[in-house]
Parts: C-alpha cells; sequence; structure tokens
C-alpha cells in the first residue's frame, strides 16, 4: 500500500467530508467534493488514477459522450471490471476528481478496479495530463456553444493537444466519418482504432445547412462527400490532398433504425449483431464508438453487443418520465447538430409532435442563444400540434418557431418551470406521447420540477 | 416586386445564427407577398455586380476567413464595390464586417486587407468581448457579441448603435457597428434581425429601391419579434 502524500491526503480528507455533507443536506455531490480536491492538491486525482489496475478510459466530443461512456461502463462491467464513472453528468475535471475521490478510501486507495469518464471539450488537455489515459474517445466535433468553446478548429486543437499528452501505450478511438476527428490521428505515434458507418443506405433525414466544414481540414480545399449523414459526418475526401475517410476496423453495416431502436451488424456481414435500444442513427454512433473502445482494451464484439442490447439511457437523453399517463420523452439539446439528430428522430415516428421545449442562456447551456437559428426547426414545424415553450429564452424559441413556419396559435409561451409542465398536462391527454426538448439547466430544471411532482426521480440516484 | 438575396461566401462564412438573418430577410419579404430567393456565392464563384439587390455577409472562423480574405481580393471584390455603386444593400456581421473595412490587422503575420466598403479598420485586441447587448440606434438594437477584434470608424463611416450594455466596435468609444450609403456593419449576432425587425425592413427597403424606385413597406404583426426584443434586452441590462 503506497501512502499518499500529507498535502494530497488533507485535500482527499476535505473533499470526502465536502461529498458527506452534501450527501447529509440532501443534495447531489457531484462535482464540489472535486472541486475541494482539485483547489487543495489537484495532484489527489493523479494519484488515484494512476493506481487503477485497469486504467483509465475517456470519453470527449460534442454529442453522445454521455451516452457512450455509460454504454462502454457497461461494456466493461460486463467483462468483469469494477469501474468508477462519472456518472451523473458531470464533466469537468472537478467531475472527474470528484468521482475519483468518491471511489477512493479515506487514504487514497481506489477501490474501483479502472475508470470510465466522460470529459467536457473544454477541460480535456487538464483531464488528459490529470488521469493519463489508456484510451481516449472522440465521438464528434461539432460547433457548439462558441462563447465558452471558442471556434470548431480551436476544440480541433485541443483534441490534438489531449491526444499529444497521452502515455505512448495509449490507443485513440475516432470516429473515422467526422473529418476533424479523424484528423487528430494524424502524427499519433500510438495506435488508432476508428469506427463508422459503412451502409450506403444510411444518410440524412434532414437538410444540412450547418456549414462547420465544407473544406478539408489539412489542406483547406473544398470536401467533396459522396454520403452526408449528420453536419459533416459522412463520407469524405478532398480531390486536393487526398486526405478522406479511413476504412474503419469497427464498422456498422446493415443500419435499421425505427421508434424501438437501432440495429446493425458488425463487419461486412459476418460479425456479431448489435441491437441498440435507442432510436436514431446517433444512436449507432454511440454504440460503434463503445464497441470500438471495448475493443482498445481487448473486450469482445459479442461481449460489448450484450451489453449495450441492455443499456439504459442516461438523464435527459431520451429518457421516457410518466405523468399522469402521458409519456414525456426527455431529450437534451445543445447545438445545433444535436437538435437536428433529435429532431430525425422525432420525425422517424407517425403522427404529429406535441412538444415541450425550454431554452436557457445560463454558463452551461451557452449563453448566445443564435445556435436556435442555425438548427433545423423548418423540418419539425410542419409537424407539431402544439408546443409549450418555457425557459429564460421562451420568446427567443416563440420567435424562431413562427420563423420556421408554426402559426404563432400553435406556439403557448409559458413561464415557470411548474407552471409550463401543468400547462402541457392540460393541453394532453393520457396515452399522449410528450417530447421535451431543452438546453442543459433546463432540462435539470424540468426534470426536478417533474421530481417534485412525484414523475421523476433526483438524476444524481441513478 | 422581387428581392434576390445573395448569402455572400454562406458555406464558409456562416457562424452561429447567421442563417437566421437570411431567413428574416426572406420570410419578412415573403409575408408582404415580395418573392426573395436566395443564392450562395462562395470562393472560386464568380460574382455578378448585376444580379443581386441584398448581400448577407456573416462571420466565420478565422482559417475561412483567410479564404474568403483572399478571394475577395481578386475580381469579387470589384465586383463587390460595383454591385454597392449600382444601390445593392449590404448587412455585414462580424468577420464580414472586418472583411468590409480596409485592413484587418492581427497581432502577427502581414494586414488580412478588405475591400474598403466601410471606412473602417480593424485590429487584433486581447480580450475577448463575448456576451449581451443593447444599443440604441433610431429604434433600441439587442444581440450577442463574441469578438476580440477592435474597430475603428474613419469619418465617412457613421455608427450603426450607441452601446448600454457591451462593448460593441471597440470597447472605447461607446459605438456599435457602422453605416456608409447603404452597406451596414455589425457585430451582433442573435441572431441579429429576428429580434431587430425594424433593421431587416430597412435594409429590405433599401435593397428593394434598387431596382423600384420609392419604396414603403406595409407594417407587419410583430408581437413575437417585440416581446422577443424587450426580454433579451431586460435581460441583458439585469445581467450587465
Amino acid at each position: 500500500m503506497v501512502v499518499l502524500p500529507a498535502r494530497s491526503l488533507a485535500a482527499l480528507i476535505a473533499a470526502k467530508l465536502t461529498r458527506a455533507a452534501l450527501r447529509l443536506t440532501g443534495r447531489g455531490a457531484t462535482t464540489l467534493p472535486g472541486l475541494a480536491a482539485l483547489s487543495l492538491d489537484p495532484a489527489v486525482a493523479a494519484h488515484i488514477a494512476a493506481r487503477l489496475p485497469k486504467g483509465v478510459v475517456v470519453v470527449s466530443g460534442t454529442n453522445g459522450k454521455t451516452t457512450t461512456s455509460r454504454m462502454l461502463a457497461d461494456v466493461v462491467r460486463l467483462s468483469g471490471w469494477h469501474p468508477v464513472h462519472n456518472r451523473a453528468g458531470s464533466n469537468l475535471a472537478r467531475g472527474v476528481a470528484a468521482a475519483l475521490v468518491a471511489d477512493a478510501t479515506w487514504i487514497g486507495e481506489p477501490r474501483a478496479d479502472g475508470a470510465i469518464f466522460e470529459v467536457d471539450e473544454a477541460s480535456i488537455v487538464t483531464v488528459a495530463r490529470l488521469v493519463r489515459p489508456r484510451v481516449l474517445v472522440i465521438t464528434n466535433l461539432f460547433r457548439d456553444q462558441l462563447d465558452r468553446y471558442g471556434e470548431l478548429d480551436t476544440v480541433a486543437r485541443r483534441m490534438r493537444d489531449a491526444a499529444a499528452a497521452l502515455p505512448v501505450q495509449a490507443t485513440l478511438v475516432l470516429n473515422a466519418d467526422d473529418p476533424i476527428v479523424n484528423l487528430v490521428g494524424d502524427n499519433f505515434a500510438g495506435k488508432v482504432i476508428r469506427f463508422g458507418i459503412d451502409d450506403a443506405t444510411v444518410h440524412g433525414a434532414l437538410a444540412q445547412n450547418v456549414s462547420d466544414l465544407t473544406h478539408c481540414p489539412r489542406c483547406r480545399a473544398r470536401l467533396r462527400y459522396d454520403r452526408v449523414v449528420l453536419g459533416h459526418v459522412g463520407d469524405y475526401r478532398c480531390p486536393n490532398c487526398g486526405f478522406a475517410r479511413p476504412h474503419p476496423e469497427v464498422a456498422a453495416t446493415q443500419v435499421e433504425s425505427d421508434a424501438e431502436g437501432t440495429r446493425f451488424v458488425l463487419g461486412a456481414g459476418e460479425g456479431a449483431a448489435v441491437r441498440v435500444p435507442l432510436p436514431g442513427v446517433y444512436n449507432a454512433y454511440n454504440a460503434l464508438a463503445a464497441i470500438a473502445a471495448g475493443h482498445a482494451l481487448g473486450i469482445e464484439a459479442t461481449t460489448a453487443a450484450r451489453a449495450i442490447g441492455s443499456f439504459r439511457p442516461a438523464f435527459g437523453r431520451l429518457e421516457l418520465v410518466e405523468a399522469e399517463g402521458r409519456r414525456l420523452r426527455l431529450v437534451l439539446v445543445k447545438n445545433p447538430a444535436g437538435f437536428n439528430a433529435a429532431a430525425a428522430t422525432l420525425l422517424s415516428r407517425v403522427g404529429s409532435v406535441r412538444l415541450l421545449t425550454a431554452l436557457n442562456d445560463l454558463d452551461a447551456d451557452g449563453r448566445d442563444v443564435s445556435w436556435i437559428w442555425d438548427a433545423d426547426f423548418e423540418a419539425l414545424a410542419p409537424r407539431i400540434e402544439w408546443a409549450v415553450v418555457t425557459g429564460l429564452r421562451s420568446r427567443d424559441l416563440a420567435l424562431r418557431l413562427k420563423y420556421a413556419g408554426l402559426k404563432p396559435d400553435r406556439t403557448y409561451v409559458v413561464d415557470g418551470w411548474d407552471d409550463a409542465v401543468r400547462d402541457v398536462l392540460r393541453r394532453s391527454r393520457p396515452g399522449d406521447e410528450i417530447d421535451v426538448l431543452a438546453t442543459y439547466t433546463a432540462t435539470l430544471a424540468l426534470r426536478r420540477t417533474l421530481s417534485r411532482m412525484g414523475y421523476a426521480k433526483e438524476f444524481w440516484q441513478d | 416586386m422581387d428581392l434576390r438575396i445573395c448569402h455572400l461566401y454562406g458555406d464558409l462564412m456562416s457562424i452561429y445564427g447567421d442563417r437566421g438573418n437570411v431567413l428574416t430577410l426572406q420570410r419578412r419579404a415573403e409575408w408582404r407577398g415580395i418573392a426573395a430567393t436566395v443564392e450562395t456565392v462562395s470562393a472560386g464563384d464568380r460574382l455578378d455586380p448585376e444580379r443581386f439587390d441584398l448581400y448577407f455577409f456573416g462571420g466565420g472562423q478565422d482559417a475561412q476567413q483567410d479564404i474568403v480574405a483572399a478571394d475577395l481580393a481578386g475580381p469579387n471584390g470589384v465586383a463587390l464595390k460595383e454591385a454597392i455603386a449600382g444601390g445593392a444593400a449590404v448587412l455585414s456581421v462580424c468577420g464580414g464586417y472586418q472583411l468590409l473595412g480596409h485592413f484587418y490587422r492581427p497581432f502577427e503575420g502581414p494586414e488580412l486587407p478588405g475591400v474598403s466598403a466601410l471606412d473602417v479598420h480593424t485590429v487584433a485586441g486581447r480580450r475577448r468581448f463575448i456576451g449581451n447587448v443593447v444599443a440604441t440606434a433610431e429604434q433600441p438594437l439587442v444581440g450577442f457579441e463574441n469578438h476580440s477584434g477592435l474597430t475603428y470608424l474613419g469619418p465617412n463611416a457613421k455608427p450603426l448603435a450607441t452601446i448600454e450594455v457591451g462593448a460593441g466596435n471597440n470597447g472605447e468609444d461607446g459605438s456599435e457597428g457602422a453605416v456608409q450609403g447603404k452597406v451596414i456593419g455589425t457585430y451582433l449576432h442573435g441572431s441579429l434581425l429576428p429580434k431587430n425587425p425594424w433593421l431587416a425592413d430597412k435594409v429590405i427597403t433599401w435593397a428593394l429601391e434598387r431596382r423600384n424606385g420609392h419604396v414603403d413597406l406595409p407594417a407587419l404583426d410583430d408581437t413575437a419579434e417585440r416581446e422577443a426584443r424587450e426580454h433579451a434586452i431586460a435581460l441583458a441590462h439585469k445581467r450587465r
């Protein structure tokens, strides 16, 4: 047993006391203990992480990191790991530290044997240096909260810095279909495993009008796309420098998606059949990322497929809440690509759409609400029966729906979370499904409201 | 009457919400029975100075901005100035605004030349201005700024508005944006036009007058626009 240095030990104990106090007062303790530990001694997290025998896996990217990391946690558990995981959606350095501290004993001995961490793009370099991951998974990179993350080029540079900070024996797991993610593998000294969709029938259900990336990230010539799946994700090649979608080692073929979920076959048809109990092609990508990460850890695809088959979604990621006989389907939306993916899934179902949608502009949501004008509300509007609109920037959202072509008499602006939920229940009947699209802090607030009304449990109790 | 809109470098220069501005121009023309078309002209295309009544020129990432600046240094820059001289209206936001000035001077490396359609120039700043903006013009303007470039006006350009909340052109002189003839530049995203319909209508009017003589646009029901604007202004003041 290795004893922590006094400073780290003090930080660990302070963090643990913070956690105990928060729990006693009935609050979720997902970040404050980590903040306490990090501000006293950042090395405490590094100390604990370095003593996990199976090592650390970090999942980052714009969309899908929560779902992917949760799938991966299930995958490694099924293959015998006892991982620590920052489940409750706290994905900054302090959340990672909080999870490590919570898992460790009072003398800094981890109880877990490995770690699966979802990490925010802005924190990725810090966390990579802190926990020295064995595997780094990048799901996709889209424009997201410019006021917080900066330009897409800045985020891509951060990912390359994180890759450069990995130990030499580390593996990068990259989305082959996303050119800017693919480029992170350029000049990477270690091993790279790529995943992607090898099915010509899979292409975007929506017009792709978000111009994150129209030009080659390597030489700046215009990229050619043979197939676009979502935004700039698809089958691309650069006619100038030869940069092109590489053949992915972990590839999905025969992809099918409906309201019940998504199914695909790995490899050229001879591989494992995978059933993802979540609709939407983007969830096929999340599953592929988890399978590819499992592959990097030496876990059989059949084991990974079995774990994914019984997956339960996370907070705000296509979560179902029953309220007075209505089914509320909660989807967190925070950027145009994520919104469009959610909208495409919603439109793949039959019938009209009843919507509860909420826009906040706090730091965690992105303070610039401009992004809603890049999201494809036009595709959604013709199918909306009514929309209850709430949140700090509800009027911006109502205006967006007006310009998308929704008749103003179908939009109801309601202030206050309780009143918005009550309004939805009043407008609907038992048996109805209601889609809830909300930004991060708005999802939290709605979830809390639903919980207080007795319809959903607190998310940190997951 | 019809309105021909050019989304200038729309594939390269379309950052957060620029699309909302184009959509607003198009819808507000259509709601008045004026057919509106939008075409994108990009780097390497040939811009016909006769073709469009209105140019929208948005913001971009640094790398894309370099491609656009290089293209504007060629025949397309000349064509754009011809179009402006011929009575076309231009609305530019952020990066587009900077490129319509004389130049952008970075900390390192050569100056990025602009087309000098606006008597302004921009220099790189150390601080990034990020946040809600409220400014006063003939009517209130509300939006969101995210820039580190500092823009200074010469005598031929007039400020578009005076800052109440936020930094505006340079955080020093209280000005936001620039107007020169029928060319407007601003740092405001938000998107800018949906919540500031008066500005959208002004630009549409200027554009239509290129081929139609004096134009009086009929009023629209702007209840939703007004509510969104008033709430955004109140929030910006509260959080300043």
